[in-house]
């Protein structure tokens, strides 16, 4: 006998209607759309935090012309014949010359206010003070020597000649944008699965579904459903605002972005599942996530280059999930690398994904 | 035909030491309404947590319906309706989007409109959950229970914390649904609900069924419908007083807690007379005297010497 005609005869009361195979789903990934909508904090977390942290960091490190450095010339003998040099030398206005008493002087060096302090040597010449630990400290001497070299005649024997290269791609806010939206696809994966999940957990919500006929695939498709769809909206907003506000020229097709922009998202996704498998409260959820993000924050290149890092270890920096992303974003955003060339990136991206998906499913609490 | 909901032998071991359930067995029937009462800590919610499907039990059989949870868990789920302890719904949707959103899991659910009238949220339809009372959530909670269509509903404790209007209109929701053909399961530790609305109870304390009947088979037991208290001056609780109440005519049994004496009897009449006698021959005056309805309290008190409720 099949099992529906085992089943009592007559429902309780006649239905009204029949659900499809995908309602539950939709249902699902509407109903977290439209908590997030109610949630200001939220929007402002996933949307408005990254363009604003963008447009400070943007700002604070806009290339500005050439750096003026800053020079202390000891009063003394010589004195008159340094600034008069620096004067008709050519990198005049590069060079910011005050006069001071020696004390003054030694502690404005020692204290960064000054890159550079001249002395006369009683002899003609000229003593340079400076530390070769700061760089700021090094070009100045290498600049104000050749303004001073110059200005006083000497000749260069090789003829040569310079061009300015002002395209965008090379600038700081280039190299920030692809590293914040790799940022944000990490955090607001992990937080909105793994902390929202052991919310409904705590909550007893999680328990009281499966209480239901839902089926837990349907529910783990419509967290990742509503996951792309934030994506495109939080990649979007970053790189439009990019090209808006600091005019960073995206060189990729969108379609790769956003291909690649998925692939993180569900990569990060999956290990938002696993952090938030057993954990019972959200304070314990709270402290594993930012326990395993924030190491990437640091060495995955979001802000800066993880090049700085000894090169020992460089290949567990490049290994980690946020770095393969931040690399293949920028490669994809600012080369236009075809997503080909960035198989080995994605690859990493997916087996973090991927096996913590399944650890995932194997360990979760349901109830 | 197969038993609503049948469970035998269930077991429930926790780390290998507490053991939560043991050795249970129930059979109840289609268009029942049966209770678990016991005291909080009595493996009440264990119990229909492991028949809900939920929690898997340490050993025993369950059948819904004649189906196990093994096989087909997905098409049992289709007939029942839950209700846990303590669950928050989300409280940044409306009550008829939670009302939809549960019927979307269902194949053949009832419209929300429908459920919201039965459940008397029709004016609260567009509220959010988080603006909603104590005794609208509880009544939210069922809705989505309902919206199913189911053929057994299962309710952890649903009136617990609810203001008394409230309670009742729960226990009129419920009574209905049972009056359309429906199965209930509860448990609850308020003697009144299950007095009020179940057919048959089971008591439950520390794992096990200690009784089991309808509620007046239950107190029937007892031997007495009546429960005379009192109170006196003097020593009225020690061996020798006890002894003496409990040789009053009509007397079925005797308890005391605290000074305050209880004669289960059969009828008051016969046996307040001769204990205003007894207490006077004892030489201690009447401080205090009630009589009242024998109740599972009683019933309880009666089996295991403590309270459903710890005060």
């Amino acid at each position: 006998m099949s099992l529906a005609q085992e089943t009592p005869a007559t429902p309780v009361r006649p239905p009204i209607r029949r659900n499809g195979r995908w309602s539950a789903f939709s249902h699902l990934v509407t109903v977290r759309m439209k908590e997030l909508k109610r949630e200001p904090e939220v929007v402002f977390w996933v949307f408005g935090f990254p363009l604003l942290l963008a447009l400070g960091l943007g700002i604070a490190f806009r290339n500005k012309p050439a750096d003026v450095t800053f020079v202390a010339i000891v009063q003394g003998s010589g004195t008159q014949d340094a600034l008069s040099l620096i004067e008709r030398s050519p990198q005049k206005s590069s060079i910011h010359a005050e006069l001071l008493d020696k004390p003054a002087a030694l502690k404005g060096f020692r204290l960064g206010k000054y890159d550079l302090v001249v002395e006369s040597d009683g002899k003609g010449g000229f003593q340079y003070l400076y530390d070769p630990a700061r760089p700021e400290s090094v070009l100045s001497r290498a600049e104000v020597d050749d303004a001073l070299q110059v200005a006083a005649g000497r000749k260069n024997p090789l003829p040569t000649s310079s061009v300015i290269s002002n395209e965008p791609g090379s600038r700081y806010i280039d190299f920030l944008i692809p590293g914040l939206i790799g940022m944000n696809l990490m955090n607001s994966g992990m937080w909105s699965i793994g902390f929202a999940l052991v919310d409904m957990r705590q909550r007893k919500l999680l328990k009281r579904f499966v209480a239901t006929p839902m089926r837990r695939s349907d529910f783990l498709l419509a967290l990742a459903g509503g996951r792309l769809v934030l994506m495109i909206a939080e990649v979007g907003l970053l790189l439009g605002f990019g090209a808006l506000v600091f005019h960073i020229r995206v060189v990729g097709s969108l379609l790769s972005i956003l291909i690649l922009s998925a692939i993180g998202a569900v990569g990060f996704a999956g290990l938002g599942l696993l952090t938030a498998s057993r954990a019972q409260k959200i304070e314990s959820v709270s402290g594993l996530i930012n326990l395993i993000m924030m190491p990437m924050w640091i060495f995955s290149g979001v802000f800066f280059s993880y090049e700085r890092f000894p090169s020992v270890i460089q290949p567990f920096i490049k290994a980690l999930p946020l770095t393969a992303l931040n690399d293949a974003l920028r490669a994809t955003i600012l080369e236009g690398a075809p997503l080909a060339t960035q198989a080995g990136r994605l690859l990493i991206l997916v087996l973090w994904g991927g096996i913590s998906f399944l650890l995932a499913l194997r360990w979760f609490r349901w109830t | 035909m197969p038993a609503a909901i049948e469970c035998r032998d269930l077991r429930k071991t926790y780390d290998g030491k507490v053991e939560a359930v043991r050795g249970l067995n129930l059979r109840i029937e289609r268009g029942e309404c049966f209770g678990l009462l016991g005291p909080n800590g009595a493996g009440k919610t264990t119990t229909i947590e492991i028949l809900e499907g939920l929690l898997d039990p340490t050993s025993g059989e369950v059948t819904i319906l004649g189906h196990t949870w093994q096989k087909n868990q997905r098409e049992v789920r289709e007939w029942l309706g839950v209700s846990l302890q303590e669950t928050r719904l989300s409280e940044k949707l409306t009550v008829r989007e939670t009302i939809e959103l549960f019927a979307s899991f269902y194949r053949e659910p009832r419209s929300a409109d429908d459920v919201l009238d039965d459940l008397q949220l029709g004016e609260k339809a567009d509220a959010f959950v988080g603006k909603l009372s104590g005794g609208q959530r509880q009544r939210l909670a069922v809705a989505t229970a309902l919206v199913g269509n189911p053929r057994i509903l299962f309710l952890d404790e649903p009136t617990t914390g609810l203001d008394p209007q409230s309670r009742r209109q729960l226990w009129d929701i419920i009574r209905s649904f049972q009056r359309n053909g429906g199965t209930v399961l509860l448990t609850t530790h308020y003697m009144d609900e299950a007095e009020r609305l179940c057919d048959r109870l089971a008591i439950v304390d520390h794992g096990e069924i200690i009784a089991e009947g309808t509620p007046s088979e239950l107190i029937e037991r007892l031997g007495g419908h009546h429960v005379v208290e009192f109170e006196a001056s003097g020593n009225s609780s020690d061996g020798s007083a006890l002894d003496s109440w409990r040789g009053l005519p009509g007397v079925e049994s005797v308890r005391h807690d605290n000074g305050l004496v209880s004669l289960t009897v059969r009828e008051p009449h016969l046996t307040i007379p001769p204990l205003l006698d007894a207490v006077e021959k004892h030489g201690s005056q009447l401080l205090h005297l009630t009589t009242r309805q024998a109740s599972l309290e009683d019933v309880f008190v009666n089996l295991t010497g403590r309270h459903l409720r710890e005060l």
